[in-house]
């Protein structure tokens, strides 16, 4: 992390013709990644409803969203009915549904999963970085000043390992009350521990500087988030990408997706919360003009079965549906929606590999060269506008 | 009579002459005394310290490794004793049976882990402790994965018998650990479609460190560990010899049907081997820069014991940089050491146990689940702007009582401004023990880094040190 201010705001532009300034602030037009995490396994069946296919209905007697729930994107699926307000966003051509995301050999341990999903390894291989690290390793350009990952949500798996500037701020709130509570003090020598110590007390302190700042300059935001930590997220989100930060990436958690029993209120709850949240982003971002410069990108580390469990809930799946949100997002659906009755032991066969959105968001969002990249082999999908 | 004096006379100087010979056979310090503790266990108390006082650095280090036990003073969790779960699938369950398999798990591994908190608290000898946390940081293995806590229990205790033992009868019996066997996949180990994990990290963590193995010995190795298995039903080692690859292999030079004992015996005759442990050692106990030179006298002494661990630790802790003034508060408490130490050196009585494995999880070391089987990283890496926050916010938990609920020894903590039980333990202190300089001594390896207002009430000059960047550091 810089030393120096790793988050940039408009009180730092504001002086910037004075003085030297002491942070990169965000150049006009700099691309975010805000990643939402969905963690636990999203139902990506009661997300995306394939409603047109009777063989849902079958694998899910109790469980199946009933069809007067559903707002159809296509004649064959549609959105659950508590995703309702991306409808202004679909119907804007914003939003897309990318169908059948997953990767060969699934694995349906969380933890293992997770972890294939954010190093984007292969089913079989273990990695240490992350993939937005691996994306960014040989692109971060000497003096650029950008913090290239700020976490609001869950795990930092997605920037893990070294090479990137990147901090975590799960609860900004309590953050700026604990900070407030560190006394500063220069290190003496030759204690590389206490140096680091109080280097790092340095760093908590021109972060909590910066978030203050952050809330102080941000333009009052034009929308109303969903209480709660996600809408915190959210809103916190939309702040820094206001008020200009230098960031390329911020992720969030919405977590709760583990539904093994008493699925449907849970669920419904869940996906409300993303919905109105994701839409309130939006509109946020549309009235601070920053949304052209936005992609959102959801994922999870896996669906979850095809049929209900005995608890009128579901398992640990596989494939699922995913979505991207932004004004250069080619909405529609994308991918394929996977059969539902020819399972795999029960499971959905993927039929887009997640690494094909990795390669989308490396080359058609952050525009990064393909030759080097570790996603070279994997193939763009045509979900983002030039 | 003169010759008598003249006799005397020199049989003393003799004997001064002596002393100041064997110059490091004098009595520790204070400081010395508390580094060694501190060093060697979690957080001392007063007299621990005291008791270490008279002692030359010789006798200290001998005294800390001869009060090693091979196994926990803390009675285990009832089900240890319990069959293994049989290898039912959860698949194959009832919803309502797996969900109630599901939660008896995670309770035991809640208890487990607060058994083991239990016993860091409690143990007379906490060096057996942090050499266990040292060995499973170093052998890893994650309850996450293995998703057996009978497992995880045993494997803590095969670690613990072997803490300060012989690392070539460590390694073997971690080679055949259930546990582990699970956690890096030579379940799956099978002729004909080798699975390389254990293998490689055989080489790679365990024992050599990369670049001194080639991929061709990964993969000869992971041959001959092929049908080491495990019995799901008792949950023992077992050896499946139709799932063995009985051909012809080639380790490290060695040609002939290996199987995973002879890897282990080939591998242990590389030097790189005791070179490798004593590099962990030094960054566990001296600093976080090994002295290429003393890690070579160091591995020597280890080698020429034929791999006696109680020698390397002797070794390392005798090394002139372990004892250079300069050495002390060089390295980071790790979570466990903050919480356990704390409560160790105030002879606290936690009354919710259960809670200091979570709060360690919160810290970043969640024990029996380190984040990949590279383990902790450890060091400067413990602190991070959210880690020290949050080791500030349970430091001054601690001070205000409230939050751990911890009780002092018998004593009612009392007294509702938050400084009940440091107040409670500074009336147990002699008056020279109270002075400023001495709390300070006590409390912190280096000078506060704020130092205290002159005059301040005792207990509150506690909270100030307890809170002090300084106290982050052993």
């Amino acid at each position: 992390m810089n030393r120096r201010h790793f988050l940039c705001t408009t009180a730092s532009l504001a002086l910037a013709s004075a003085v030297t300034p002491l942070c990169a602030a965000a150049a006009q037009g700099d691309r975010v990644l805000v990643l939402v995490e969905l963690a636990g396994g999203n139902d990506g069946l009661n997300t995306v409803v394939p409603y047109g296919d009777p063989a849902y209905a079958r694998l899910r007697p109790a469980l199946a969203v009933p069809r007067d729930q559903v707002l159809p994107l296509s004649e064959t699926v549609g959105l659950n009915q508590a995703l309702g307000p991306l409808m202004p966003a679909w119907r804007a051509g914003e939003l897309a549904a990318v169908l059948g995301v997953g990767y060969p050999r699934p694995n349906r341990s969380h933890f293992r999963s997770i972890d294939i999903w954010e190093t984007g390894s292969d089913s079989d291989e273990t990695l240490t970085d992350g993939w937005i690290t691996r994306v960014w390793r040989d692109h971060r350009r000497a003096g650029d000043g950008s913090t290239d990952v700020i976490v609001l949500g869950g795990g930092s798996g997605v920037a893990a390992g070294d090479g990137l500037r990147s901090v975590v701020l799960r609860n900004p709130a309590q953050f700026l009350d604990r900070a407030g509570r560190i006394r500063q003090a220069s290190a003496p020598d030759g204690n590389a521990a206490l140096a680091h110590i109080l280097k790092v007390q340095g760093e908590i302190e021109e972060a909590a500087e910066d978030l203050r700042a952050v809330e102080r300059r941000a333009p009052t935001l034009k929308a109303e988030f969903p209480s709660g930590p996600f809408g915190r997220q959210l809103s916190v989100a939309a702040k820094l990408i206001a008020s200009k930060t230098a960031v390329r990436t911020i992720k969030l958690a919405l977590p709760g997706f583990d539904t093994h029993r008493g699925q449907p209120g849970q669920h419904t709850a869940l996906l409300k919360q993303l919905g109105s949240g994701l839409a309130a982003l939006r509109a946020a971002l549309l009235a601070s003009s920053d949304w052209n410069r936005v992609l959102v990108m959801t994922y999870s580390e896996f669906g979850r079965r095809a049929a209900q469990n005995g608890s009128n809930g579901t398992d640990h799946g596989t494939a699922a549906p995913h979505f991207f949100l932004g004004s250069r997002v080619r909405g529609g659906l994308h991918g394929a929606q996977p059969s539902l009755t020819e399972l795999a032991a029960g499971d959905l066969e993927h039929r887009v590999d997640f690494r094909r959105l990795y390669a989308t968001v490396a080359q058609d969002w952050w525009r990064l060269p393909v030759a080097g990249s570790p996603f070279a082999a994997h193939r763009p999908l045509a979900v983002l506008r030039g | 009579m003169s010759r008598w004096i003249v006799a005397l006379l020199s049989l003393g100087l003799t004997l001064a002459a002596a002393v100041l010979a064997a110059g490091p056979a004098r009595a520790l310090s204070h400081a010395e005394a508390r580094h060694l503790l501190a060093r060697t266990g979690f957080g001392a108390t007063l007299a621990e310290i005291r008791d270490f006082e008279p002692l030359s650095r010789d006798q200290a280090i001998e005294r800390v490794l001869s009060q090693r036990s091979d196994s926990a003073a803390t009675p285990a969790p009832d089900w240890v004793g319990d069959p293994v779960m049989p290898p039912r699938r959860l698949r194959a369950m009832s919803d309502e049976e797996r969900q109630r398999f599901r939660r008896a798990r995670i309770e035991e591994a809640i208890e487990l882990q607060a058994w083991w908190y239990r016993e860091m608290v409690a143990s007379p000898s906490p060096l057996t402790e942090r050499m266990t946390l040292f060995w499973h940081n170093h052998f890893t293995s994650s309850i996450r994965k293995v998703k057996s806590p009978h497992l995880m229990y045993r494997q803590n205790v095969l670690l613990r018998r072997h803490a300060l033992g012989n690392f070539r009868d460590l390694l073997h019996a971690i080679a055949r650990d259930p546990a582990m066997i699970i956690y890096l996949d030579n379940v799956t180990n099978r002729r004909g479609r080798p699975n390389e994990n254990f293998a490689r990290e055989l080489l790679e963590l365990f024992t050599l460190g990369e670049g001194h193995y080639s991929e061709r010995d990964i993969k000869e190795a992971a041959r001959a560990f092929t049908g080491w298995s495990l019995n799901r039903r008792s949950g023992e080692y077992r050896f499946v010899a139709r799932w063995h690859d009985h051909g012809e292999k080639v380790f490290m030079g060695r040609r002939g049907n290996l199987n995973g004992s002879d890897i282990v015996e080939i591998v242990l005759q590389h030097p790189q081997v005791s070179v490798h442990v004593a590099r962990k050692l030094w960054r566990e106990f001296v600093s976080d820069t090994p002295d290429p030179a003393e890690i070579g006298r160091i591995a020597e002494a280890f080698r020429a014991s034929d791999y006696d661990i109680s020698v390397a630790l002797a070794e390392t802790l005798s090394v002139p940089q372990f004892w250079d003034p300069g050495a002390r508060g060089a390295l980071v408490k790790s979570p466990v050491e903050l919480l356990v130490g704390t409560i160790r050196q105030f002879e606290l009585r936690p009354q919710n146990v259960r809670r200091l494995p979570r709060i360690g999880r919160h810290l970043g070391q969640a024990v029996l689940d380190p984040p990949n089987v590279k383990g902790w990283p450890g060091g400067t890496a413990w602190i991070t702007a959210d880690s020290l926050l949050a080791r500030q916010q349970v430091l001054e938990m601690f001070t205000r009582r409230a939050g751990l609920s911890v009780g002092t020894n018998g004593r009612a903590a009392g007294g509702r401004n938050g400084m009940g039980w440091l107040s409670g333990w500074m009336n147990d202190l002699d008056p020279d023990q109270r002075r400023p300089d001495a709390l300070i001594a006590f409390l912190l390896p280096v000078p506060p880094v704020h130092p205290p207002v002159p005059g301040q009430d005792p207990a509150r000059l506690m909270r100030h040190l307890l809170l002090d960047p300084a106290y982050q550091l052993k």
